[in-house]
């Protein structure tokens, strides 16, 4: 008999759980009581991350649209879009006499800035750190919530503000920020600069700011819970990797928003009350500006000394999710467990430390670059270090080929692709030829992009019966991850080729350049397989929306049969997550395949074994 | 070796670390305080590096000695030509409101309600008597230098000259000057006084030129960082009065946590106090 079936989990946790007192002086929730406090402003962490998924999943939707739309001026820009009239207004330009519509450059700049914006902050940070940290973080560690649930509520109302300062720029009459997701000066410091530097640009420094009033408010709940509200046996050593690297992104954020909040009040300022921070030497029709003295490079040091850590905020939550995953359904314990962790560790602080590589080309001293090339390169070890796990991880395991461990696996091939141009663009000299091009634009699209989301969906499809008891459809699931990823590959990594012939990115068309005209094909067919790509999308939100209320029923309170503490709770966990104990945990939680057993979860105490072993080491 | 890679797991011990327990002790609202501070230290020290990396690019820039002269009339002696003697009076308040604050805390752990509430309205007034330093001190920049936002009237000489003509205070035609000599454009009636002047060595020896404004950048980030750390103690200011204001109705009596509010605030109020010491340093020393 197994090990598992041994213990009666119910009675094990009454017996040797631990007591928090919960039921003592925590009386009926009084939030319980109404739909609004339960479901709008609630304080329990799985109801407020459901919120910030959903929130998530509109952006994402909202950012993809805008993708496929300048995919199609990029594809076919001589097909009239004169259909996309009634959703864009006057943004979509309708030749009088021969009625062909074509999209307004403005707004192709728009799209491209309001893409990049949405999509990096609020769908791979708020949606996919801020879901998957808020549900899992109490659950794992063994606690009844975050240290502070009202500060986590504000986090996600921040965040909620934030989108719709964000959402209501979108319908400005000058439009929306079209500067570049990156906001640089003088196009994001002159209101005159473009239309969309006015009011689009003020709407776009407010919702940020709210933004990372969110991140912080989320990131100290993050840490502080990870590091108080452990249950009994919880030891640093013993959490989850899920843990470790929202414990560790959430620090990466602490230490870096802040910078980016410091750049944002300098450029505010040199917006509304004429200071010179980033200006300097500026004409324009012949004019000089009154501004002198300051350096748009100053402001590229502070965007960047978030911008790098940035995108190790977005991956490291799904590195933590695809390492879970890969463990628990290829039934082994993750490889090198701390090695990961101390690979997620290096990761971070190398993160600080190369920012500059964003930078090449803008004029940053070449020997100064030297430093930057080196420590950027380094980085590719802890990432090898990963790689090298999970892949080690799926040898020899009894491999569940369903969604989330496609989507994992997914993960680590969209990883490793994207991660290899990344030693190409971390050379300077290399970046002479491929900064601003396409080969960028692939670059991060697989490497954080596409592989982030890989490590969202599979959180999503691994996780969904935690939030809402049922199962997404299988069948879908596979269709979703099959197109998604065949198709990611084909829109990125023809890219690949654009940008080493040199095409620039954020063109509106390049008919000019007799150059890129052999690149009219795979403009289009790169343009065919977003689109697709786009409907498999609305496909997983269909299968999503629809799992909710009618999917498989979960049945058993451990589906995957997987050893972490979110498991032990009812399927529909009230506040509190535990109805008496919380378990006290007594291993680490990949006890997968261990002396004949499937899976022995953390709460089990060790057996008289194992304890020799231990006494023997 | 195989250890260091792979977990093994190890019998549940109970240190602080090992769960059900709080490392260093520390409730989750102190470790929350850090983790902000924390963060704040981040937001100040992106200031720092923006003034740092503008005023190394700037050719010139102003002589805090020179800058910062002037003390109310009411102090004994003239009140202009006293070199730093106001922001050491304004720095020495807000340190000696640090020393308040650390006595407030300690009464808390001892559960005096009294010697909390006393040694808190110590601080509240040091907090007060800073800003009101500040106030006195933007106001003088402002409205009797004319130094504004974008505007920064306080230059220094780069060649070696003599004045043409005087500005009615310090400077009468005739005087000398040499590279590295500090100025100030006065403003009367709207209007700049630059005052003319001959260069008297030098490539450009027998120009006549006039005297330009200083560096923007420096009246910019004076008044922006100095106003953003100004901000910080208001707000620590207004904290204060409400934690007092609520040590003082005894609702910190019945919780028995050795005042750990007033702990929290004091930690924001060292932070804030250790802030001006940067700031003061960048601003008024180098």
């Amino acid at each position: 008999m197994s090990l598992v079936k041994t213990f009666d989990e119910e009675v094990l946790i009454e017996e040797q759980g631990f007591d928090d007192h919960f039921h003592e002086h925590h009386h009926e929730d009084k939030y319980k009581s109404s739909f609004i406090f339960k479901y709008i402003f609630s304080l329990d962490h799985k109801i407020i991350a459901r919120q910030f998924l959903f929130t998530g999943i509109f952006w994402a939707l909202i950012g993809a649209a805008m993708s496929v739309i300048f995919r199609l001026q990029l594809g076919f820009p001589d097909e009239s879009v004169a259909w996309l009239k009634p959703f864009l207004g006057r943004w979509i330009m309708i030749n009088e006499e021969t009625g062909m519509g074509t999209l307004d450059p403005q707004f192709y700049y728009a799209l491209v800035t309001m893409h990049g914006t949405i999509i990096v902050f609020f769908v791979l940070t708020a949606g996919l750190s801020g879901t998957f940290s808020n549900l899992l973080i109490p659950l794992q560690i063994g606690a009844r919530d975050m240290a502070s649930p009202l500060l986590n509520m504000l986090s996600y109302w921040f965040f909620f503000l934030a989108g719709v300062v964000m959402f209501f720029s979108l319908f400005l009459s000058t439009g929306p920020f079209s500067g570049g997701w990156v906001a640089y000066p003088p196009l994001s410091a002159l209101p005159q600069a473009s239309s969309g530097s006015g009011a689009g640009m003020t709407l776009w420094l407010v919702s940020l700011t709210f933004f990372v009033v969110s991140v912080l408010l989320g990131g100290i709940n993050y840490i502080t819970t990870v590091l108080n509200l452990r249950t009994k046996g919880m030891s640093l050593w013993k959490m989850p990797l899920t843990i470790w690297s929202f414990f560790i992104t959430a620090i990466i954020g602490l230490l870096s928003f802040p910078v980016l909040v410091s750049g944002f009040f300098l450029l505010m300022s040199d917006r509304s009350l004429g200071t010179s921070f980033y200006l300097s030497d500026i004409f324009i029709n012949g004019q000089a500006l009154d501004y002198v003295g300051g350096s748009p490079i100053l402001y590229q040091h502070l965007f960047w000394f978030l911008g790098h850590p940035e995108v190790y905020i977005i991956i490291l939550p799904a590195m933590g999710i695809v390492s879970e995953v890969l463990s628990v359904h290829a039934r082994k314990p993750i490889f090198g467990y701390k090695a990961m962790v101390y690979s997620i560790a290096s990761i971070a602080f190398l993160s600080f430390i190369v920012w500059a590589h964003h930078m090449f080309m803008s004029g940053v001293n070449p020997f100064i670059s030297n430093f930057f090339v080196v420590f950027t390169l380094i980085i590719a070890v802890p990432s090898a270090v990963k790689v090298f796990n999970w892949i080690t991880t799926l040898w020899g395991g009894s491999i569940r080929l369903n969604s989330p461990m496609l989507f994992a696996i997914g993960f680590v091939s969209l990883f490793i692709s994207g991660g290899l141009t990344g030693i190409f663009l971390g050379n300077s000299a290399l970046d002479i030829q491929l900064h601003d091009t396409y080969f960028v634009v692939a670059h991060f699209h697989i490497v954080m992009g596409v592989a982030a989301f890989f490590g969202m969906f599979a959180g999503i499809y691994h996780w969904f019966p935690k939030m809402f008891g049922r199962f997404m459809n299988e069948t879908l699931g596979r269709i979703h991850f099959w197109i998604t990823l065949i198709g990611a590959y084909m829109i990125f990594w023809p890219m690949h080729y654009l940008g080493m012939a040199g095409v620039p990115r954020r063109y509106y068309r390049f008919d000019s350049f007799d150059a890129f005209g052999q690149f009219t094909t795979m403009n289009e067919f790169i343009t065919i397989a977003a689109i697709i790509v786009f409907f498999a999308q609305v496909l997983f939100v269909v299968n999503f929306i629809w799992s909710i209320n009618h999917g498989k029923e979960q049945t058993t309170k451990n589906p995957w049969l997987a050893t972490t503490l979110e498991w032990t709770t009812p399927i529909k966990a009230g506040h509190g997550n535990w109805e008496g104990n919380i378990p006290t945990v007594h291993r680490w939680a990949y006890d997968y395949g261990k002396d004949g057993e499937d899976y022995i979860p953390q709460y089990i105490p060790l057996t008289e074994k194992e304890k020799a072993e231990i006494d023997n080491h | 070796m195989a250890d260091t890679l792979t977990q093994t797991n190890s019998p549940m011990t109970e240190g602080s670390w090992d769960g059900a327990s709080r490392p260093f002790k520390a409730s989750y609202g102190k470790l929350m305080m850090w983790y902000f501070l924390l963060s704040d230290a981040f937001t100040f020290a992106g200031f720092l590096i923006a003034y740092g990396a503008l005023r190394m690019s700037s050719p010139t820039w102003p002589v805090p000695d020179f800058v910062f002269s002037t003390v109310p009339e009411w102090l004994p002696g003239s009140a202009h030509h006293k070199p730093l003697i106001f922001v050491t009076i304004m720095t020495f308040i807000l340190l000696a409101s640090s020393f308040t604050m650390v006595r407030a805390v300690q009464e808390g752990q001892q559960e005096n309600k009294n010697g909390v509430v006393f040694w808190m309205v110590l601080t509240i007034i040091g907090g007060a008597a800073f800003l009101g330093c500040q106030a006195w001190e933007w106001n003088t920049l402002i409205n009797e230098e004319h130094v504004s936002y974008h505007t920064n009237p306080f230059g220094t000489h780069t060649e070696y000259g003599k004045y043409l003509e005087g500005d009615g205070h310090d400077i009468e035609a005739g005087d000398t000057f040499q590279p590295g000599d500090s100025y100030l454009i006065h403003n009367v009636d709207g209007h700049w006084h630059k005052l003319k002047y001959e260069v008297t060595e030098g490539e450009d020896a027998g120009m006549t030129k006039e005297m330009s404004f200083g560096p923007k950048a420096f009246s910019a980030l004076f008044f922006f960082i100095t106003g953003f750390h100004g901000f910080h103690v208001f707000s620590g200011v207004v904290f204060l009065l409400i934690i007092c204001i609520n040590a003082a109705s005894g609702l910190y009596v019945a919780r028995k946590n050795e005042y750990e509010m007033v702990e929290k605030i004091g930690l924001y109020w060292h932070f804030v106090d250790l802030v001006w010491v940067f700031v003061f340093l960048v601003f008024y020393l180098l």
